[in-house]
């Protein structure tokens, strides 16, 4: 008698939606975040001498750093808290969509710009 | 033929090469690829030893998108970007007076905000400004989706959500470096860094 083996595909796991929500979420920091030093740095002049961390780059220097320290340190903090929880996706999605869209709107030359400090 | 005629690239333009086209030409390549898999990676399409190996390539696809993605604005910012910006032609630029492009005692951005060679302040004030900034925001997507395609795995071909979830991190990194690649083309052309 002939014997049939069927493969299988191995049983998929749900996996949690946390640590995919860590992720989106610090990305619209990380974007929000360079949209803000950005402008501030135009609006004020105290804030344009904190962020230049390098003399040849100037305040891009402080802009990038804090922004790429905010985007890894906020990813590490929410994955810490949500890794095994199932956060609803839609509103974290649709938090990171303003996230992300308003550091656009504050790295844009014509907006930042408006607010230069004399 | 001129045996004495040779093509030399000072060291700051072998890094303007590197940052622009090494670096930048690869990232477009490896979007088109990782773009390609991406949409083509759906269960009516491909049987499930295809997506084991199409998950293989879009793997290695997206994290060499993802680290030339940082390559390109940290060499972008911290190697090309002082040199564009040196101030050398001191206050109203006189050093630029005359200049039809940028040189020892005028830097690429004294250049173009002297004006001296037709109006081409708004190459800086507008251009490179947009520029610098917002290529930071590509690396932060290109992981992301780096991320979620490591996270998700072969469930990507299932998972439509996740699919399009990654298609749109993927495709804002490309965006945004797109505007930050074309700007800084132009103002290469306008005034490079040599």
């Amino acid at each position: 008698m002939s014997e049939t083996v069927h493969e299988e595909a191995p049983a998929e796991v749900e996996r949690p939606t946390g640590p995919v929500a860590a992720a989106v979420l610090a990305t619209g920091i990380g974007a929000f975040v360079l949209g803000l030093l950005t402008t501030l740095s135009e609006a004020s002049t105290d804030v344009h001498d904190f962020l230049e961390f390098s003399d040849d780059v100037g305040p891009l220097s402080g802009k990038t750093i804090l922004a790429v320290i905010a985007y890894f340190a906020s990813w590490g903090i929410l994955h810490a808290l949500w890794r095994r929880q199932n956060p609803a996706l839609r509103s974290i999605l649709i938090a990171t969509a303003a996230l992300v869209v308003l550091g656009i709107v504050g790295t844009f030359p014509t907006f930042f710009q408006a607010f230069a400090s004399d | 033929m001129n045996s004495g005629a040779l093509m030399r690239l000072t060291n700051r333009e072998t890094w303007t090469f590197i940052h622009g086209m090494v670096l930048g030409s690869f990232f477009l390549l490896a979007f088109a690829g990782g773009l390609a898999g991406l949409w083509s990676l759906r269960t009516e399409y491909v049987t499930p030893a295809g997506i084991a190996e199409r998950m293989r390539r879009l793997k290695f696809g997206i994290a060499a998108m993802a680290v030339a993605a940082w390559a390109t604005v940290i060499t972008g910012t911290w190697i090309v970007y002082p040199w564009y910006r040196e101030s050398l032609a001191g206050e109203g630029f006189p050093g630029c007076e005359g200049a039809s492009v940028p040189g020892d005692d005028c830097s690429p951005r004294d250049f173009l905000l002297s004006n001296s060679s037709g109006t081409t302040e708004d190459w800086h004030k507008f251009g490179m400004e947009w520029k610098e900034h917002i290529a930071w925001i590509s690396p932060m997507l290109a992981t992301l989706a780096l991320f979620l395609v490591f996270y998700y795995g072969p469930a990507l071909a299932r998972n439509r959500t996740a699919r399009t979830l990654v298609l749109v991190a993927f495709v804002g990194a490309f965006t945004t470096a797109a505007i930050a690649g074309l700007f800084g083309a132009l103002i290469t052309k306008t005034a490079p860094i040599t």
